[in-house]
Order: structure tokens, then C-alpha cells, then sequence
């Protein structure tokens, strides 16, 4: 009755992940961030602002119509997708980190009915919010540039929410692995910053040689930039669709990573 | 005490990490509406059992229930029905007093129109309520601790867990904390706590164990573990001069036990009076040396040896 058997075996068993306790640490997040966006939202914000202006109205001045539409529209997407991936690999790389390690908030949220996998869940969640804030304000503060083009923008707030759910499950999973918070930059160098060259934001990547092309097609960051611009300017559903199953079938697949990296690392 | 169910019972519980057996088949029952106490050196296995028991670290074999409840297949609602307070601050710096309450709350599905009232009424059983609105990084050490305590009653525990409560906090803030948890005894909270300091053993605990390396050594009441391991009374001498050690020596016969420190002797004794008797006849400052009754802290040196253990 009362007493149980630990063996190997329940010990290896990975608990289910419970979707209304994620949504409680969710709550957590957004409760710390109804207090600290006004310093945290900004910089990650600007940058790709600075890129859509420099690039766009500068270097614009000099290209002819790319893809027959105008650089900065062409460019303009991307960035939306850029800012996503920002928003969501920032909470997931150091904030989780630093919540992990330091804060002892996943210590505090796991001493409640909360299981490792609620928090690794709700915080996935969040980090998606956040990018859905972050590409949902960009998208705003594009659009006098006139780079919205297109009514499938309305479905624009879903393609965030992909985007983001796919970058923080995987920002996570690097998080969880690390030992050591200088590693984290590593990933920026090694994972982010090539993704941002050759995603497709600044040029159309046909023209580049076929093994890059065939590189790029793995690049998650590439699919979501399709994403954005065949909502936002092309209105092309065809070529939604695609990036979206692309971005679907990876974020279903790495969804129980980090839940697993999760307890592997701070179940002791 | 016979009879009941026992809101922690371990049967052979053990704990490995890889080769490392940090926690060694130990047996203990934890009795409701008690306060149980984990007490030994650092690395004895004291909060290795307190997690097992917290339900964040897996048993490696053996039993162990918690509200008669299997630790492993029902965690959730166990941790939904006792409350934590950890050694380490872990309050979320970014927001004030009174919202540490709330979040935590939440995270035990308490509705907010309930989670309002509770956290008042818990900031005003720590001594915080004109606090309230304060950010975290406004609080004292002792403050924070109480605040901690608060944030596990937020959940109205059956069970609270404290691992070194007052480690850390200055006398003011230790009695305090002390007078807060018997006041949670009284109303019904089986408390289990680990502890360096064997005052607070003394003061809290109606049961308690000792552990060192990963054992129980003993187990029993502050008073049944007086009398049992250690003498009625100490005889402490400080610095006695070279030239009396062999007349000391010479007293050694009538004590129970001796121990030669680097600057004190002690004679373990039950008859005080007797042995301060002979110890007074000889040439030694009359303020160097004082009788005192045995205490848990002589049981734990005893058992557990003077060495440093880091």
C-alpha cells in the first residue's frame, strides 16, 4: 500500500508532461515580465530594425528589384523571422540558463506539483510568446515601410508561434546540455549567426552553389524566413505550406529533447 | 505513537549516484504532528534523504512514503501537499514580497481570489506584512528565510520540509523562526528538518536521528539520546598548566570517559560534584574549569568524532 519499489526502471521513466502546469509557469514568466519588458525588450528589438533600415533604404538604393519586388520588401520578412528567432533563443539560451543555475527557480517550481517537464514545457511556451511579441511589434513598426503586401499577413501571428515554439525547443536543448554558461556562446556563433547569412534574408539563395543550397534547406531559420515572405509580401499559400510542415515536422520531433535533457541534468 | 500511519516512513531506503552510496539502506518513521530531525556532518546523507523525501530525488532502492503516499508514482500530489523551504534563497529577485506569494501560489493551481487573503495572512504569521510590497533585495537575510517559510505555507502543508532553517540568521532571527515553527507543530504541521546546530535539535525536535556517512548512527528523543550516549555531566578544563596533567591524569580513573583537545579537557562524568571535587584540589585557576550538564552536542561528537569534515 504504502510502500513502493524503486527499480531502474521507473527511474528512467519519463513522467507525462502536464500542459496546465506548463501553462502555470508560463504564468510565472509573464508575471516577471509585466516588470522588467521595459529593459529587456529593447535590445533585441533594434537590431534587426537597424538591418531593415541600413539595408533596406541604404543598400536598397542601389539594387533593382529583387525577386520583382523592392529590396526592403524583400528583406522585411526575413527580419520578422530574424526578430522571432531572437525572441525565442534569447529567454532559451541565457534567461533559462541563468533561471536554471543561479536563480534557483526551477528548484523553487519543481518543490510544487510542477514536474521538470511542466517547467522545461512552460518555458518553451513563454519563450514563444516572446517571440510573438517580438516579430508582432517588428511587423508593426515595418509596415509604414509598406513590406505588408499581402491579406495571408492575418495568418502571421500563427507562423510566429511556430517559429518560436521551434527555436525555443531547440535553444532549450542546447541550454540543458551545456555545463557552463560561456558555452552559450558557441551557439550563437556556431548555430545562429551562419543561419542568419544563409536563411535567405538578405539574398535569394539560388543563386548560390548547390551543395550551400542543400545545407541551407536543413537550416530551420531558412524555412522560416520562406515562411514570413510568402505570407507577409508574396501571397503564395503553396509555399506557406511548405515552410510551415518543414517547421512543424522538426518542432514535433525535438519537442522531447530538452524535456529529457531536463531530467537528466537536474534529477540527481 | 503506536498506531499511527506516520506521515514519513523509509524502509531500507538507499540512494547511489554511479559507484557513490550517499544514502545506505536506512529505516526511520517520521510521526505525524511531530517535529523529526535530521542531524550530521556535512556529507552524511541528510539532504540526499530530504530531497528523496521532496520528491525530487528518485530512491535508488528500498521504500519510502510520504503521506502514505509511494514517493515515485504520486510526486505531484504529495508536493501538492507539502511545503519546502529551502537552504538557499531561491525567491524571484524581479518582484515584490507579496508577489512571490501569488506566483508560487499559482503553481499550486490556487485560485487567486484564495492565494490574496492566504498571502496576506502568512505575511502577517512571519512578522512581514508591512513588507509586503517590498522588492526581495530589500530584505534581510532573516527576512528572507521568513519570507521562504511563508511561500511553503502558501499551499497549507501537511508536511513542511526545512534544511537548515536558521543557518546563517542572527540570534533575534533564529528564536523567531524557532518560534514559528512549534507554532506550526501546534496546529497540527509534521515538520522534518536538517540542522547543524544541535540547540536547535535540542529545542524543536521530538524525535531525531544522527547520520554520518550515509547511516543512521542513532535514533530517539533529544533526552533519550542524553542519557544514553553521553554522561550526565562534563567537567571542562581550559589550558590546565603543564604541571598538573599527571594529578589529572590520575582523576581519569573515576570518570566515564576523557578527552584530551588541543586547549581543553573533559571529563565525562555522572557525578559532577565528585569530580569537580578532586579537580578543584589541585593548582589550577578556579575560573578555567565549570561543570555543565551532558549535552546532544557531546552525543554528536562523540558518535561522530572531532575531525573536520569538508
Amino acid at each position: 500500500m504504502s510502500a513502493t519499489t524503486a527499480d531502474a526502471r521507473t527511474i528512467v521513466r519519463v513522467p507525462r508532461v502536464s500542459l496546465s502546469h506548463a501553462w502555470r509557469y508560463w504564468l510565472r514568466n509573464a508575471t516577471i515580465f509585466k516588470h522588467t519588458y521595459r529593459l529587456s525588450l529593447l535590445a533585441w528589438f533594434f537590431e534587426p530594425l537597424f538591418y531593415l533600415i541600413a539595408m533596406g533604404l541604404g543598400l536598397g538604393r542601389y539594387l533593382p528589384q529583387v525577386q520583382g519586388i523592392k529590396y526592403i520588401d524583400f528583406i522585411a520578412p526575413g527580419l520578422v523571422a530574424l526578430t522571432a528567432m531572437y525572441g525565442a533563443t534569447f529567454e532559451t539560451t541565457w534567461n533559462a540558463f541563468f533561471k536554471m543555475e543561479r536563480a534557483g527557480i526551477y528548484g523553487a517550481a519543481v518543490s510544487t506539483p510542477l514536474a521538470l517537464e511542466d517547467v522545461a514545457l512552460g518555458e518553451a511556451l513563454w519563450a514563444t510568446t516572446r517571440a510573438m511579441i517580438y516579430g508582432g511589434a517588428f511587423i508593426i513598426v515595418a509596415a509604414p515601410f509598406g513590406v505588408i503586401n499581402s491579406w495571408w499577413s492575418v495568418l502571421a501571428p500563427f507562423a510566429l508561434a511556430l517559429i518560436g515554439l521551434l527555436f525555443a525547443f531547440v535553444g532549450l536543448s542546447f541550454t540543458y546540455l551545456v555545463k557552463k554558461v560561456d558555452f552559450l556562446s558557441y551557439y550563437w556563433t556556431l548555430f545562429l549567426t551562419p543561419m542568419f547569412m544563409f536563411s535567405g534574408i538578405f539574398f535569394p539563395l539560388g543563386k548560390l552553389p548547390g551543395w550551400v543550397q542543400t545545407l541551407a534547406w536543413f537550416m530551420p531559420l531558412r524555412h522560416a524566413v520562406e515562411l514570413m515572405r510568402a505570407l507577409l509580401v508574396n501571397g503564395e499559400p503553396g509555399d506557406a505550406m511548405r515552410a510551415a510542415l518543414w517547421l512543424a515536422v522538426v518542432t514535433v520531433a525535438v519537442f522531447p529533447v530538452p524535456l529529457r535533457l531536463l531530467r537528466r541534468r537536474l534529477q540527481s | 505513537m503506536d498506531g499511527s500511519p506516520g506521515a514519513v516512513v523509509a524502509r531500507a531506503l538507499t540512494k547511489r549516484y554511479g559507484r557513490f552510496e550517499a544514502v545506505r539502506g536506512i529505516d526511520f518513521t517520521a510521526v505525524e504532528r511531530s517535529c523529526f530531525g535530521f542531524l550530521g556532518p556535512n556529507g552524511a546523507g541528510k539532504t540526499t534523504t530530504m530531497k528523496m523525501i521532496s520528491c525530487t530525488s528518485p530512491p535508488s532502492s528500498g521504500t519510502l512514503s510520504v503521506l502514505g503516499l509511494p514517493v515515485l508514482e504520486q510526486a505531484r500530489t504529495i508536493k501538492g501537499r507539502m511545503g519546502v523551504v529551502p537552504q538557499e534563497n531561491n525567491l524571484d529577485e524581479e518582484v515584490s514580497v507579496l508577489e512571490n506569494l501569488l506566483i508560487y501560489a499559482r503553481y499550486f493551481g490556487i485560485r487567486k481570489d484564495v492565494a490574496r487573503p492566504r498571502a496576506e495572512e502568512q505575511l502577517a504569521f512571519v512578522q512581514l506584512e508591512d513588507k509586503r510590497d517590498r522588492q526581495i533585495t530589500q530584505l534581510s537575510g532573516g527576512m528572507k528565510r521568513r519570507l521562504l517559510i511563508a511561500r511553503a505555507l502558501m499551499n497549507e502543508p501537511e508536511i513542511l520540509i526545512l534544511d537548515e532553517p536558521t543557518t546563517g540568521l542572527d540570534p533575534q532571527a533564529r528564536h523567531l523562526v524557532w518560534e514559528k515553527l512549534r507554532t506550526l507543530k501546534r496546529a497540527g504541521v509534521t515538520l522534518l528538518l536538517t540542522t547543524h546546530y544541535m540547540e536547535e535539535a535540542a529545542q524543536l525536535c521530538d524525535r531525531l536521528v544522527i547520520m554520518d556517512e550515509g547511516r543512521i548512527l542513532v535514533e530517539g528523543s533529544p533526552r533519550e539520546l542524553v542519557a544514553a550516549h553521553t554522561t550526565r555531566q562534563v567537567v571542562e578544563m581550559f589550558e590546565p598548566p603543564e604541571e598538573v596533567h599527571s594529578a589529572l591524569a590520575s582523576i581519569e580513573g573515576s570518570v566515564k570517559r576523557v578527552e584530551r583537545l588541543a586547549d581543553r579537557w573533559l571529563f565525562y562524568t555522572d557525578d559532577g560534584d565528585e569530580t569537580l571535587g578532586k579537580v578543584r584540589t589541585l593548582p589550577i585557576d578556579p575560573g578555567s574549569v565549570w561543570l555543565r550538564g551532558g549535552t546532544l552536542e557531546d552525543v554528536f561528537l562523540s558518535l561522530t568524532g572531532r575531525s573536520l569534515i569538508e
